[in-house]
């Protein structure tokens, strides 16, 4: 079936702009209510007294909405419902999705889902998307979440909706409900084969006793239509025309551009500007200063000097122009090579424990035969292809933004705190997101727009380069490993120690955080699937120099490298097939409850889950790694230069497994020709977009690993553009990328990003597979220079 | 004064001479399909056509630009039905979306010049083209599959 029959709700074609004023009451199939800007509110509240049925979801069951109530998430109501669905008079069907879309397909899976329950017809389905405000739940999307906390409210919310539609219709027709059953937008009366279409039922609907939603029956496997099937994205029009919104895309009527520079250092601060050029450049209207926000700076803006005018390249050639001297702040003498090196001393002792079992030291002390080895990987920066950017008015003490924000929560109540507003006058706006990766959590740059509004009293978009996105960001932490283990006579680990020194994410946030948190650890290093005696996991000193945030996958990128190069170490120190050796450790099947395994204050839950929904099952690590095994032509003969790597890892609740072939050429250059991945996240709801994860994130982890790194110098990021942090490209790129999803009825675990972390070490692997040096400290970069000198590896052909 | 074609409107420009196509293109037109992604002809996101040719708007200055005839992704097909457009979504080939203009402005260019392109001619044209959502796989496959059905 062609992808274009499933486009019901795509954008029109037309230039986006906000509208100025109070916006009229229109009709919600008004094409005016598919602009993604400012009119979500009209349609969903304004509506409420002219017709259809509005029902909302959230803790504690369903309710319909009456305009004569107050409305959730306000101070008269603080209920905060996570999923809307409205149905109208016509048919058409509503659904508010609160997830931003940034490439993971969630704009299509959740409305699909709930489509789906409630036997909607997907063509006369349509989105809106939620702006920032507590009576539509939780947005932040981050953590890969949305499934794994919504996908059974999702399916009440379908299904509740469903049920009250069956009830309309049987008290219609004055039937019992049982004798009718929903099906493609219409209501059938099994006896006698009558139908209502949905849109003639909501009157009745309206009036009529709500089901109780605990009540109310999910669809069995064999019942649904599309969950677990693939569902083609519904952004993929306005995405290849041109037409679709990201940040950058919104103009409101006499908006004004903002290029700002902000101090090098984290921490710095300004001493003085000469502004006297910058003023010269045509077009530059004004130049606002941007406090400073003291570190830890937590969400808030870094501070600077902002340059404002009638267009971006006035703007940008204005701000380049600014003569600024700048204190660098206690981070001044930040330095990478020095930093790197206090890393290293720091893993070489013992750290705070974050799990112990047995007696990891007397085990190595006493063993025949011990491996070490330590790993470094760099600070990474987000690189999204779309640079921040944000839109902001400030009128009548109401502040209204524009952005592509992972967490329109926190952008507005950021923006609240930090111009001293109260949050209920602060609306976030959700475009597009082009990429983000994390970064896009992170509200300052939604919050200089929010500043420089105010200060100048005009609608003001700030719009980062490619250059300030790379030297402000919020850093994948820089890390040193150590790895220890004891092998038996036979092989058999019987010890595992493993010492991490990287700073914490919580140091952006507070003050005096000094290395790894307990919680950082349960990041796939605390709670590998391994069955060792002896194992101590530790977390050892390293002080904050830079913002640190997420960024996709966030601790287990570096835990995953370091423990699945190790353990393809030990594999070849015991003599053994990589593979072969992964499932010998993984060990017999058995399922562990990780809360009582030995971890050192991990908190009381497992990724926002409780732990006990969610205990190490370590058949799925075994059945993952068999599927890669078999389907990947492991142990199969390749040329030289050719070789294979393996690793898998478990972060956000799923089990991935991966086979990376890589072609070395004599240069030293890195092609990654293909790769076998297996992915067990339990249900899957839209397995396409979950096959599209899996060949972003081994591109993402080829970056991470073969290209990518951040450096600082003298307290400044040394890297300025795709010129010097250089990102994967098409020539290096898979061919083939054989993504097995299992099929599960299981509880969700994350898809966007459990595939990062295995791909790295899988990479680095079969780089050692093909050439025989073996990567310690990424990224690869020069490293394989002359490898082709060296004489070939025993077995090769 | 500059006079330019633009998606087949003509057009004037009389401002800053060095202000790139992209600025115009995005703060002048409203032409919003082409995309600021790196300023330095580093990603390809704000590809558009320039006499017929892939071009980097990011790069090219107005100044270069008297009698041009300039074609943004907005206007490659009158109703967004190129042979690429509809391999794209057939092959879902997007992912958060941003860099995909510039990808299939420059994959247009490889297949009025190479109408069945190699995998080599295919990674050689795009190679200059960044997507971190590491879509290359698909975006290849629906190159070949508009290529395949060209005649």
């Amino acid at each position: 079936m062609s992808a274009n029959e499933f486009l019901p709700w795509v954008r029109r074609a037309t230039a986006p702009s906000a509208r100025a004023g109070m916006p009229a009451p229109v009709a919600a199939t008004d094409e005016k209510a598919d602009s993604p800007h400012g009119l979500q509110r009209r349609t969903f509240i304004q509506l409420l007294g002219v017709g259809g049925l509005v029902i909302a979801f959230g803790p504690g069951g369903a309710r319909r909405l009456d305009a004569a109530e107050p409305l959730p998430g306000t101070a008269a109501s603080p209920w905060s419902p996570h999923v809307y669905v409205r149905v109208d008079d016509d048919g058409t069907v509503t659904i508010i999705c609160h997830r931003s879309e940034m490439g993971q397909g969630i704009r299509t899976t959740m409305p699909m889902i709930i489509a789906d329950e409630m036997e909607a017809d997907w063509a006369r389905c349509r989105v809106e998307q939620a702006v920032g405000d507590p009576k539509y739940g939780s947005h932040n999307t981050d953590g890969s979440t949305s499934i794994r906390d919504f996908l059974h409210k999702y399916r009440e919310a379908g299904a509740t909706t469903r049920a009250l539609l069956e009830a309309a219709a049987a008290s219609q027709w004055n039937v019992d409900v049982a004798e009718v059953f929903a099906r493609q937008h219409e209501v059938v009366h099994r006896a006698t084969g009558r139908t209502k279409p949905f849109g003639k039922l909501v009157a009745t609907a309206r009036t009529i006793a709500m089901p109780a939603t605990a009540s109310v029956r999910i669809k069995r496997p064999d019942e649904r239509r599309w969950q677990g099937k693939t569902m083609p994205s519904i952004d993929l029009v306005p995405m290849t025309t041109g037409t679709a919104v990201y940040g950058a895309d919104v103009t409101l009527p006499g908006m004004k551009v903002a290029a700002i520079a902000r101090p090098p250092v984290w921490g710095g601060k300004l001493v003085s500007v000469d502004d006297g050029e910058a003023r010269k450049v045509p077009g530059v209207e004004r130049i606002v200063r941007i406090p400073e926000t003291p570190i830890p700076g937590a969400f808030f803006p870094l501070g600077g000097v902002a340059v404002i005018a009638k267009d971006t390249w006035a703007a940008l050639r204005g701000r380049d122009a600014l003569k600024i001297t700048w204190d660098a702040g206690p981070n001044g003498s930040h330095d990478s090579r020095a930093y790197r090196a206090a890393l290293e001393a720091s893993v070489r002792a013992q750290g705070k424990p974050g799990r112990t079992n047995g007696d990891a030291a007397a085990a190595l002390a006493a063993a025949e035969r011990k491996v070490s080895a330590e790993y470094h990987v760099p600070y990474l920066s987000h690189a999204q292809m779309e640079p921040l950017a944000a839109i902001a008015r400030v009128q009548d003490g109401k502040v209204e933004a524009w952005a592509p924000t992972q967490s329109p929560n926190d952008a507005r109540n950021t923006i609240a705190e930090y111009l001293k507003v109260d949050a209920a006058n602060v609306t976030v706006h959700v475009t597009l997101l082009g990429g983000a990766f994390g970064r896009k959590s992170k509200p300052d740059f939604i919050c200089e727009a929010a500043f420089l509004a105010r200060e100048t009293g005009v609608p003001v978009r700030v719009q980062w380069s490619r250059e300030d996105d790379m030297r402000h960001s919020y850093y994948h932490a820089v890390a040193a490993h150590r790895l220890e283990a004891a092998l038996d006579a036979t092989g058999k680990v019987t010890a595992w120690l493993h010492r991490s020194a990287y700073p914490s994410i919580s140091a952006t946030f507070a003050p005096n955080v000094a290395g790894p948190t307990p919680d950082e650890l349960t990041n796939g290093a605390s709670d590998v699937p391994w069955d060792v005696p002896n194992m101590s996991v530790e977390a050892c000193p390293a002080v904050a120099h830079a913002r640190i945030g997420w960024y996709r996958s966030v601790n287990a990128i570096h835990h995953g490298f370091a423990i699945g190069s190790f353990v393809d170490e030990l594999a070849n120190a015991a003599g053994k097939d990589p593979a072969a050796f992964l499932l010998e450790l993984i060990g017999p099947d058995r399922k562990v409850d990780l809360s009582k395994a030995g971890l050192v204050g991990a908190g009381d839950t497992y990724y926002g889950a409780p732990w006990a929904d969610h205990p190490l099952d370590t058949a799925r690590a075994r059945r993952v790694v068999e599927s890669v095994k078999q389907r990947s032509g492991w142990g199969t003969p390749l040329a030289r230069g050719r070789g294979r790597g393996i690793a898998v890892h478990r972060s956000f609740l799923a089990y991935v497994a991966m086979v990376v072939e890589v072609e070395v050429r004599p240069d030293g250059t890195v092609l990654v020709p293909r790769a076998t991945v297996a992915v067990d996240a339990g249900f899957v709801a839209n397995p396409d977009r979950a096959r599209a994860q899996m060949e972003g994130a081994l591109v993402m982890a080829m970056s991470n690993t073969l290209y990518s790194g951040i450096t600082f110098a003298e307290g400044r990021v040394e890297q300025s553009n795709y010129s010097d942090y250089r990102v994967a490209r098409m020539r290096a790129s898979p061919h083939l990328v054989d993504v097995h999803v299992v099929e599960s009825e299981g509880l969700p675990g994350g898809i966007g990003e459990p595939g990062v972390p295995p791909a790295g070490a899988a990479i680095a692997n079969a780089i050692f597979a093909a050439t025989g040096v073996r990567v310690r400290e990424l990224p690869v970069g020069r490293q394989l220079d002359g490898w082709a000198a060296a004489p070939p590896l025993p077995g090769s052909t | 004064m500059i006079t330019l074609t633009v998606n087949g409107v003509r057009r004037t420009f009389d401002g800053d001479p060095t202000m790139p196509l992209l600025w115009y293109l995005r703060d002048e037109l409203a032409l919003t399909g082409a995309k600021y992604g790196c300023g330095v002809a580093q990603c390809g996101s704000c590809t558009v056509h320039v006499g017929g040719k892939p071009t980097r708007a990011c790069q090219m200055p107005m100044a270069g630009l008297r009698d041009a005839t300039v074609t943004t992704i907005e206007g490659l097909h009158p109703t967004g039905e190129h042979p690429l457009q509809v391999a794209w979504r057939e092959i879902d080939a997007p992912q958060c979306g941003f860099c995909q203009p510039g990808q299939i402005m420059q994959a247009a260019g490889l297949l009025q010049d190479t109408p069945k392109p190699t995998d080599q001619q295919i990674d050689a044209a795009m190679n200059g083209n960044l997507c971190r959502c590491g879509t290359y796989p698909r975006i290849r496959a629906a190159i070949k599959a508009a290529a395949e059905k060209s005649p």
